[in-house]
């Protein structure tokens, strides 16, 4: 395979001196008799945004799920924080799921509490605070992820689409984790919402330090914020990399993916994009 | 290696030299801290509030988070308005953006009106009489539009929707004998038992068969019968149609041109109509041979006896009387159960209260149903 990736020649080939956040090796998952994922390894580095783009029920949510411990591995391991979910003792592996933030596919807020009391479940449950810091450090996530502070008593099913993953995104960074996982944040936004929130994930990922897991079908949001791109094929990853390598890979599914009809236009407008900003940058020192 | 264990508690060390006052912030000024980064904020004020300059030296920070950033912003801002003059020291590149996007500010409360305690239960009071009177005017509208989307129906038998109305029937009939034949068989017993325990201080053990014929077939087979299944399907039907309604499916249905009341309740309902009438022949069945195990086992009385007596007791109308019920009562849990999953709103919550209400309001609707119709009954001495 071309760019098929090994994890230590992924490693090498990127910065060897980066901290491995979470690591995959041969990671089966199956239903039933199905086998969902086969063998997958996927490294995913301190500080960076990794995009994980592959089809429609590819596994990409099955994959995300695995690594948060929700859905059961048949074999292989997962190590997040350098840690084996398996071998830790019920608290450890509590402390360590405070370590990280989830945006679910659907926002998962919990329906019959208010967008702030959503924000603050995690640091009620797990933090001893006064009501006035609970509020504040709410309020200022609510206006952190864009919000305005009228949304903080609503309930969820009375926000949009778009405020509801904005909330979400708040309440995945209440705990103000070192990893957050993203389930295609974009998906169901329109495209000036979307772009705003990647947008958003950018500045948040540089104001905190964030490393984001992004689960995305959104090529536009691959172009603005990935630092690198794994693709899921097959149950694997067929190719990881900055997305420079994986535009040039010569795998079928990545050409129809990124060259096909709606691919190809924005990687066509993308590329030239980018020609342009690099030009004159080397005049500069 | 316990994440605890790596932990350095955030501190403020208070140094005084010719420069001026240095408040040495140390440690990880982190969330996971809890309550003791709170304290280290406040100390932050304590400590510098009577000075005139002071630098926050962040050298010694090890981590900081945006609760940390918040409450070093929070402490700036405290001591700016005791005119203490200020300056971050040595902040780390990335710790800028965080301390610059967490910078102070006023977030207005919303604030709530209080009212007094009185004054709050008194409106509450009101307003659930209102509620209860407006839920029944809805009630009736709901009537109305069920009845005209049955007859709507009867005029255009095509559009019945026969295999929804099986399922239902199997769903909410069938499904529901054997719980309706075990309770039915102890309930039975237990008259049987009381009955001639109590009468065979008169000497009158044997009036105990008309005893139960009387009560299982007028009364106790429908009343029981209809509580069952407002508990198990008038439940489900509310939450079925609420979970619909929340997912908006039956905005999907209206927007089809489709009327939710033909599509989905009509066939629930008819299910339930068919369906309780046969479910309380079946009790009442069940509470007599319930009755009649107990009396030959306990009372002494041989089925023989017992069948030649119940023949004296009861006649046709006696088990007319319980069967007419049947169908109003399931029309009634019916249209309750309906109303309430399609009054549901967005929240989980909101599911969870229309179920509890649905079963709460059919029981005690099935209960003053049962009593008007022993007023009618009487009125009309059946
Ligand atoms: N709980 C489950 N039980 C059985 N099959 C499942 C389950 N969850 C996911 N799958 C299957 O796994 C495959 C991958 O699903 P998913 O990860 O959701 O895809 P996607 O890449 O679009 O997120 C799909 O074929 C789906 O049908
Ligand atoms: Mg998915």
């Amino acid at each position: 395979m071309t760019s098929s990736s090994t994890p230590a020649s992924d490693a090498a080939r990127q910065r060897p001196d980066r901290d491995v956040i979470i690591g995959v090796r041969d990671l089966v998952v199956g239903f039933g008799d199905k086998t969902i994922v086969k063998g997958l390894n996927l490294d995913v580095y301190r500080g960076e945004v990794l995009g994980v783009v592959g089809g429609s029920g590819q596994g990409k949510s099955v994959l995300t799920r695995t690594i948060l411990g929700l859905t059961p591995a048949r074999s292989g391991s997962v190590q997040v924080f350098g840690q084996n979910r398996d071998m830790l003792s019920p608290l450890e592996r509590r402390a360590l799921e405070q370590r990280w933030g989830v945006l679910f596919q659907n926002g998962a807020l919990f329906s019959g509490l208010t967008v702030k009391q959503n924000i603050q479940m995690p640091m009620r449950e797990t933090r001893d605070l006064s009501e006035r810091l609970m509020d504040e450090l709410a309020l200022l996530k609510l206006e952190l992820v864009g919000l305005s502070l009228d949304a903080a008593d609503k309930f969820p099913s009375e926000l949009s689409g778009g405020m509801v993953k904005r909330a979400a995104l708040a309440r995945a960074l209440a705990l103000d984790p070192e990893l957050v996982f993203l389930d295609e944040p974009t998906s169901g936004l329109d495209p000036i919402s979307a772009a705003e929130f990647d947008e958003l994930i950018g500045t948040l990922q540089q104001t905190l330090g964030l490393t984001v897991f992004m689960v995305t079908h959104d090529l536009d949001s691959l172009y603005s914020i990935c630092d690198r791109v794994a693709a899921l094929a097959e149950g694997r990853v067929i190719a990881a990399g900055p997305l420079e390598t994986l535009l040039a890979s010569n795998h079928p599914w990545l050409k129809a993916y990124f060259h096909g009809v709606r691919g190809g236009r924005l990687t066509a407008a993308r590329v030239e994009q980018k020609d342009e900003q690099w030009k004159p940058a080397p005049t500069t020192p | 290696m316990t994440v605890a264990a790596m932990q350095r508690p955030p501190k403020v060390a208070r140094q005084s030299s010719a420069e001026g006052v240095r408040l040495a912030l140390s440690g990880d000024w982190t969330l996971v801290a809890s309550h003791r980064l709170e304290e280290e904020g406040r100390r932050i004020v304590e400590e510098a509030r009577l000075d005139r300059m002071v630098a926050i030296d962040l050298s010694q920070v090890s981590q900081l988070d945006t609760a940390g950033a918040w409450l070093i912003n929070r402490a700036r801002h405290d001591l700016a308005g005791r005119d203490v003059a200020v300056t971050l020291k040595d902040v780390r590149p990335e710790y800028s953006t965080l301390l610059e996007e967490t910078h102070y500010r006023d977030f207005v409360a919303p604030s709530r009106p209080r009212f007094n305690v009185i004054f709050v239960l008194l409106a509450d009071f009101g307003e659930s009489i209102v509620d209860a009177l407006r839920e029944f005017y809805r009630g009736v509208g709901f009537l109305g539009e069920f009845v005209s989307s049955m007859m709507y129906v009867a005029a255009n038998p095509r559009r019945f929707r026969l295999t929804s109305l099986v399922a239902q029937i199997e769903l909410v009939g069938f499904r529901s004998v054997p719980i309706i034949v075990l309770i039915n068989i102890l309930v039975g017993g237990i008259v049987a038992q009381q009955g001639i325990f109590q009468l065979l201080k008169f000497g009158a053990s044997s009036y105990s068969v008309s005893l139960i014929g009387i009560l299982v077939l007028r009364e106790l087979g429908v009343l029981l019968t209809s509580i069952m299944i407002a508990g198990r399907s008038g439940s489900a039907i509310t939450a079925e149609l609420g979970s619909m309604k929340m997912r908006e499916e039956i905005d999907a249905l209206l927007v089809m041109g489709l009327s939710p009341i033909e599509v989905l309740i009509a066939p629930r309902v008819l299910g339930l109509v068919i369906s309780l009438p046969i479910l309380t022949f079946i009790a009442d069945i069940a509470a007599l041979f319930g009755g009649m195990v107990v009396s030959w086992w306990y009372g002494g009385i041989s089925p023989a006896a017992f069948a030649s007596l119940l023949k004296e007791a009861i006649a046709l109308h006696t088990f007319l009387v319980g069967i007419i019920k049947a169908p109003f009562m399931a029309l009634v849990i019916g249209l309750i159960a309906s109303m309430d999953g399609l009054a549901t709103q967005g929240s989980a919550e909101s599911l969870g209260r229309q179920v509890t209400s649905s079963v709460v309001k059919s029981i005690f609707m099935v209960i003053v149903m049962d009593g008007l119709f022993a007023v009618f009954f009487a009125a009309i001495d059946y």
